[in-house]
């Protein structure tokens, strides 16, 4: 698939419902949300409102329940699992809670292996892109850690080096600063207004809304299963 | 009082309906679950093949690592409990069959018994077991916490198929493995049982033994025992990956899905078992 250019959205999602991974019943209905490249979303919501759900299924790792979804221009349901594959390659996902890490590994390896897999290289061939990415993100002293002996602060910030790793063209960032020390949680908001000045489209959800104020250029709120889009510098309703 | 009687005739057929109802929700739920099962692993199976194939030279430098990583786990670090299965096996088994059959003299069956009980029986079967109980519960538990904690999303999240990522490896590790523990177990438990023999002073020199070994095998023994281990391994690799990862789980399910596994792999492997009786039969 070749580049998009700046007017096409690069996710798209029209009427779109969606499901909660664990309970299939829908948590959010008629979604109408267009991303344009280089875009910074803050997506508010309160706990169990649907926000993992909802950044999932627009990366394009869950199907909707209902309605169009389009991401890089391409229709989600009528991918190929090898197109979904390709496309996840241009998409960088940080979960929440610890970034999901592949504990057996260390800090490196868990950088590495989407360079080792998508290039059929080994470690010592990717080093150099695997330093890079440790180096943005501050890590290059733990390099050689496991990553499960870290603690979530840092293995948070493995989860975005991780995605970084592969220089997607947009990241997707689950409640990335929740639960963490002060410092950290400053850490992420500049680093993300960075990163969102080199073009990268930024999504991210939190149930802080305040935290984020002036932080992105979009916003959007998740309340009573209804999905609403925020003026660029819009006044925050209370999450409860 | 009739009226009494047909009111408890009333309840007892009640209940006799609900209890009917009951255990007809049951069979009809577990006939659901296991046509389910089926599908699903027949599916997973499919799946499996078609990615070993297809990307077999995909990601060469992450997925053959993870097989050779599999093939020490269930084939290399098992070599000690195999030897000493197999010389268990060789002294209860082999060696009192040795005795009994010099006993009335029909040595010259010795080595069809023990082709027929231990290379086309005992031995797979053993080595099957082994693995099941060794590597097959470890991948449940492993691919289930994986799964529960949310790695397999981020597998697929950096574009790595899970199934090439995780299953493959385990597919064709678990095959080679039991192929080659048979090998070793088989040989190991011929050499302790005429060991056995020998010291219970049993009049049948060591050439005469192995001749007559040699000439109970046939062709055919080879190739099925080959297909059999095969088979066996990659059955138990596909029910241990489809149990710990077919599902949405939290770890607290994990326990479930591994004895859940083992009882399927436990049963599958005694049914392809008696497939493969019926070919010898017919072969």
């Amino acid at each position: 698939m070749g580049q998009l250019d700046s007017n096409e959205p690069v996710v798209e999602a029209i009427a779109v419902d969606v499901l909660s991974a664990w309970c299939q019943h829908i948590q959010i209905t008629g979604v109408d949300w267009k991303v344009l490249p280089g875009e910074y979303w803050v997506i508010g919501g309160p706990h169990g409102s649907g926000k993992t759900d909802l950044l999932m299924v627009a990366a394009g790792l869950h199907l909707p329940a209902a309605g169009s979804l389009k991401i890089f221009g391409r229709e989600l349901a009528r991918a190929s699992e090898a197109q979904l594959l390709q496309q996840r390659t241009r998409i960088g996902f940080v979960f929440k809670g610890g970034g999901r890490m592949f504990n057996e590994l260390t800090v490196a390896e868990n950088v590495a292996l989407a360079l080792c897999y998508h290039r059929n290289r080994n470690m010592e061939q990717v080093q150099e892109d695997v330093n890079a990415a440790l180096e943005i993100t501050e890590l290059t002293g733990l390099a050689r850690e496991t990553a499960q002996r870290l603690g979530s602060d840092w293995q948070q910030r493995v989860g975005l080096a991780r995605a970084l790793a592969l220089k997607p063209e947009v990241l997707f960032l689950d409640e990335p600063a929740a639960g963490l020390a002060a410092s950290h949680s400053q850490w992420w908001q500049n680093f993300l207004a960075q990163l969102s000045g080199r073009k990268v489209t930024v999504i991210t959800a939190t149930n802080d809304f305040a935290r984020w104020h002036g932080k992105g250029h979009r916003y959007a709120l998740i309340k009573d299963k209804r999905w609403q889009v925020l003026g660029e510098q819009a006044e925050y309703p209370q999450i409860e | 009082m009739s009226k009494t009687l047909s009111a408890t005739g009333l309840a007892e057929e009640r209940t006799r309906r609900s209890v009917y109802h009951a255990y007809s929700n049951y069979t009809e739920g577990k006939l659901i679950g296991f046509i389910e099962d089926i599908h699903g692993l027949g599916s997973l199976l499919l799946i499996t093949a078609g990615i070993a194939v297809t990307k077999f030279n995909t990601a060469r430098t992450v997925i053959h690592p993870l097989v050779r990583q599999q093939l020490t786990r269930a084939g290399l670090r098992l070599l000690p409990m195999v030897a000493f299965l197999a010389f268990a096996l060789g002294m209860v088994v082999i060696g009192q069959t040795v005795l009994i059959l010099n006993r009335y003299g029909a040595q010259n069956f010795l080595g069809t018994v023990m082709v027929t009980v231990v290379v086309r029986e005992l031995g797979p079967i053993f080595a099957a077991l082994l693995v099941l109980a060794r590597a097959g519960t470890a991948n449940v538990i492993e691919l289930g916490t994986a799964r529960a904690l949310g790695e397999v999303e981020a597998l697929e999240a950096l574009g790595i198929d899970p199934i090439h990522y995780l299953v493959v490896p385990r597919v064709i590790g678990m095959a080679l493995s039991i192929f080659a523990l048979t090998l070793y177990l088989i040989l190991f438990a011929l050499l302790s049982g005429y060991l056995f023999a020998f010291v219970e002073g049993v009049p049948l020199l060591p050439g005469d033994y192995f001749r007559q070994l040699a000439g109970a095998l046939i062709w055919q023994d080879f190739i099925l025992l080959i297909l059999k281990t095969m088979s066996f391994g990659i059955f138990i690799a596909i029910v241990t990956c489809f149990e710990g990862l077919a599902r949405p789980m939290r770890l607290e399910d994990v326990s479930r899905a591994s004895t859940s596994a083992v009882g399927k792999c436990v049963v599958g492997v005694v049914l392809l078992d008696a497939v493969f009786i019926i070919v010898y039969l017919f072969a």
